[in-house]
């Protein structure tokens, strides 16, 4: 940054030099020093803000595993050969991959190489008096002159006083017979502007702190169902490097009830209205049961950890029979929703028959089937609900140690013996049993977060927030006043003031400088 | 919803706001492109109105704002002409108040519901931040160019974007909507007056370098250097706006998703608008970019708020689709 106000106040010096590095001395002592000047210059954090957009943009475009790790794959097998290319250069967690935490530290540490030393000039120019007034005043943008009856030491003394008033840094002294202030005023830019880039270094550390320790879970609740906060009931679970389960708060709770509203009217026929999950909440094991209300924007907090309702769907139930009419299956089964109407698809395992069953399934909460979609669902509420079915017979492949999805089915070893549609109440007798889709029940996906980060990273951003505020709104600037003995003892006073920052206006400053005598003459005169 | 006669009052109500707010937007889009193109250099001004006194000449120099210049016909009918544009664009920002509270009123909520209310809410900023700085400064010479993005964007609203009023999407039913989005559209507002007057920079600076005196439409605007003063005097207002927008935005979605910062493409492209305008800041302070280049990175910003804005909206899967089409 010295660099840059080097450069700034060389104005002959061509601009073509000024875009070119200087050459890189010889020696490594030297040339890390160079380095160093380089890396912590405004140029190079200039450009390094333009990296810093330019790679969050993939991101924004590319499906990301973080969001959406289903449509990662998806989109890695529709481009065989430069989809796992891209997977290997992080292009689908790209605010994780090397390269872009590369840009982010190389700016940090720019900004520390340049922040940090400006602390100790700022702390020394805070403590030291304003800089002594030049020479000539008249070679100021904005000056000002005039005679004034009081002596030079009335005058300077009069002004020093008024300036002091209104806050200003102001030192005073003659050489031979002229008398001097000199006054400085708005140090808060400097200050707000370190406090923002050191807020930042802390937003960062804040961050970290969150992934490191922080840890966040999601689970599907059917309606009627309970959880209870161990590792093991979560379908999906993400740690920091330092998160341990100890920062698993030991509650359980049950989803007492599930209620959803859609809007009916013509317009935005389908958009939510309501989402609403009533839960019988235990905080402790044996501790007393509450009911508490989760909605979206509504989370409820326990012991640090939050637990937010972030989605929903439709658990079908059957009740399925074998050859000699024994029950071998009587429950719901979470079906995933494809689309806004809430199309959802499932599978039904039935390990304890011989041959075994299963079932691909689609469940339509408002039912509807055309040429081209095939069934589907026309609105999110079930209206008109339907499943349809594909029963399998044959090897489940549940044995053979590989962890399954609970939401698709292993057709390898199996045999497709129909399909069928039903409604509730429905039976489907097959060859080797029946299957009856008697219902369906709502289920409530929550997403439970732990974060020890945030609040220290809201801090930070707020104290960011305010120094570049204040840095941003305030004007440096230095302000000269010399009184010169003249006839009769009135002084010859000439004031001129520098805008230190940019935007700085001090013509006010001169201006209320020259007015203050205005008003001594026309009292004079009176 | 409320559907009955009296919201379809207040929903065609609203709708006639809003065309009449175009109507008087278009008329004084006509008198600042009148005036604009009226414009001289304020010498050749002078000289046309021989033997008038050279009083009043203020120090600036820059715009035709001498108001004893009475004897100057030239400058002067521009100058009224962009008078009664000014006096248009407040009475057009009275009748898209209107318009916005009435449409809050059938709505029974904040108008900032989906992309048509965000859109009418925008031009109003535009208009809302464009006047509020004409209180304290002439500002007749950028009138043309904040009317018409401000139309330019009505205009998109009631064709491309109209939806019909209605309730919120859970996710939206927040006081945090009210914060985080009426900061927004601040800047959306101030982002735009800076994109204007830092393309009216470039163009002026274009000008200058020819090295000689020019006539003609540019000659009655600001220097290219009090250009890029205001531009960057409008970024360093709005770019804590912006901040403070994002970090209220990472509390909603604490608040709603679990987490405060998800890479999602709207908090994505939100970051890329701030890094861009915070490396404005920097290239205002950075020899060799204080000039031109400056000024392209602030119209740069706009572009990235508008890709945010249009593009995530309507093309990506994000979390924030809440457009309404």
């Amino acid at each position: 940054m010295a660099q840059t106000k080097k450069v700034m106040s060389a104005p002959t010096s061509p601009p073509s030099v000024q875009t070119q590095a200087p050459v890189p001395p010889m020696g490594a002592g030297g040339f890390l020093r160079w380095a160093w000047r380089q890396l912590t210059s405004m140029r190079t954090a200039l450009i390094l803000l333009f990296a810093l957009a330019v790679a969050s943009i993939p991101g924004s475009i590319l499906p990301q595993r973080g969001n959406n790790p289903l449509l990662v794959d998806e989109w890695i097998a529709g481009q065989p050969t430069l989809g796992p290319i891209m997977d290997s250069l992080g292009f689908f967690d790209v605010y994780g991959a090397p390269w872009f935490a590369a840009v982010y530290l190389l700016l940090f540490i720019s900004l520390i190489g340049c922040v940090l030393p400006r602390v100790g000039v700022h702390w020394q120019a805070m403590r030291s008096q304003p800089p002594a007034a030049p020479r000539h005043l008249n070679r100021m943008s904005e000056f000002t002159e005039q005679q004034v009856a009081d002596s030079p030491v009335q005058v300077i003394d009069a002004q020093a006083e008024r300036l002091r008033r209104d806050r200003w840094r102001v030192r005073t002294g003659n050489t031979e017979d002229t008398v001097w202030l000199s006054a400085e005023k708005g140090y808060l830019r400097e200050t707000g502007n370190l406090v923002f880039h050191l807020a930042l270094v802390l937003v960062l550390v804040a961050v970290a702190v969150g992934g490191l320790f922080g840890w966040r879970g999601n689970v599907i609740v059917k309606e009627g169902n309970g959880f209870s906060n161990t590792l093991t009931q979560y379908d999906a679970w993400g740690g920091g490097r330092l998160a341990t389960a100890n920062t698993i708060p030991p509650f359980a709770f049950t989803l007492d009830d599930f209620a959803v509203e859609f809007e009916r009217s013509e317009a935005q026929r389908g958009s939510p209205r309501l989402f609403r999950a009533t839960v019988d909440l235990q905080r402790e094991p044996g501790g007393e049961i509450e009911r508490e209300v989760i909605e979206v924007n509504y989370p409820i907090s326990i012991a640090g950890a939050k637990v937010f309702l972030v989605g929903h769907g439709y658990a079908p139930t059957f009740i399925v029979r074998d050859a000699d009419g024994g029950i071998v299956y009587d429950d719901s089964v979470p079906f995933l929703p494809q689309d806004g109407n809430f199309t959802s698809t499932g599978v039904v395992k039935v390990p304890d028959t011989s041959p075994q069953l299963g079932f691909q399934g689609i469940f339509l909460p408002t039912s509807a089937i055309d040429d081209i979609r095939g069934p589907h669902s026309v609105f999110p509420d079930a209206d008109d609900p339907s499943v349809f079915l594909s029963a399998w017979e044959g090897d489940l492949g549940l044995d053979s140690g590989v962890p399954q999805s609970i939401y698709s089915l292993e057709t390898e070893q199996m045999e497709q013996i129909g399909l069928r549609a039903l409604i509730p109440g429905q039976t489907w007798d097959f060859a080797g049993g029946e299957i009856e889709f008697t219902g369906w029940q709502r289920w409530a996906s929550f997403q439970l977060a732990f974060d020890p980060g945030k609040e220290a990273a809201l801090a930070a951003s707020i104290l960011a927030m305010v120094g570049l505020t204040v840095s941003l709104f305030t004007r440096r600037r230095r302000l000269w006043v010399k009184a010169q003995p003249a006839a009769g003892g009135s002084s010859l006073v000439q004031a001129a003031g520098l805008a230190k920052s940019e935007a700085g206006d001090v013509g006010e400053d001169v201006a209320r400088v020259r007015d203050s005598f205005d008003n001594d003459d026309r009292e004079d005169r009176r | 919803m409320t559907t009955g006669s009296g919201g379809m009052a207040l929903a065609e109500a609203s709708n006639a706001f809003i065309y009449a707010t175009m109507l008087t937007l278009t008329i004084a889009m006509v008198l600042f492109a009148a005036s604009f193109a009226s414009g001289r250099r304020p010498s050749t001004a002078k000289a046309v109105a021989a033997g008038a006194p050279a009083s009043g000449t203020s120090g600036s120099g820059s715009v035709a704002v001498l108001d004893r210049d009475h004897e100057h016909p030239v400058i002067d009918s521009g100058r009224r002409l962009a008078n009664i544009g000014m006096s248009l664009t407040w009475l057009s920002f009275g009748l898209l108040t209107v318009a916005l509270v009435l449409r809050g009123l059938w709505a029974g909520r904040v108008p900032w519901g989906n992309m048509y209310e965000f859109s009418i809410s925008s031009a109003w900023g535009v208009l809302a931040v464009f006047l509020a700085i004409s209180l304290r400064r002439d500002l007749r010479w950028l009138g043309l160019f904040v009317v018409i993005p401000a139309l330019l964007t009505l205009g998109l609203s009631v064709t491309v974007l109209y939806t019909e009023a209605a309730q919120l999407v859970p996710a939206l039913k927040s006081y945090w909507l009210v914060i985080h989005v009426s900061a927004a559209i601040i800047c959306a507002g101030a982002f735009t007056v800076a994109a204007s007057s830092a393309g009216l920079s470039l163009v002026q600076s274009r000008m200058e370098s020819r090295g000689r005196a020019f006539t003609g439409p540019m000659a009655a605007m600001p220097s290219a250097e009090k250009l890029r003063t205001f531009t960057s005097r409008i970024i360093a207002f709005s770019f804590p706006v912006w901040t403070f927008s994002v970090i209220a935005g990472a509390i909603w979605a604490e608040n709603a998703w679990g987490r405060y910062w998800g890479w999602d493409p709207k908090e994505t492209w939100a970051f890329i608008t701030w890094v861009v305008y915070a490396a404005y800041l920097h290239a205002r302070s950075t020899a060799g970019w204080r000039g031109d280049k400056a000024s392209w990175i602030a119209i740069l910003g706009l572009v990235t708020f508008l890709i945010n804005y249009f593009g995530v909206n309507m093309f990506v899967n994000s979390l924030h689709s809440y457009a309404g089409l």
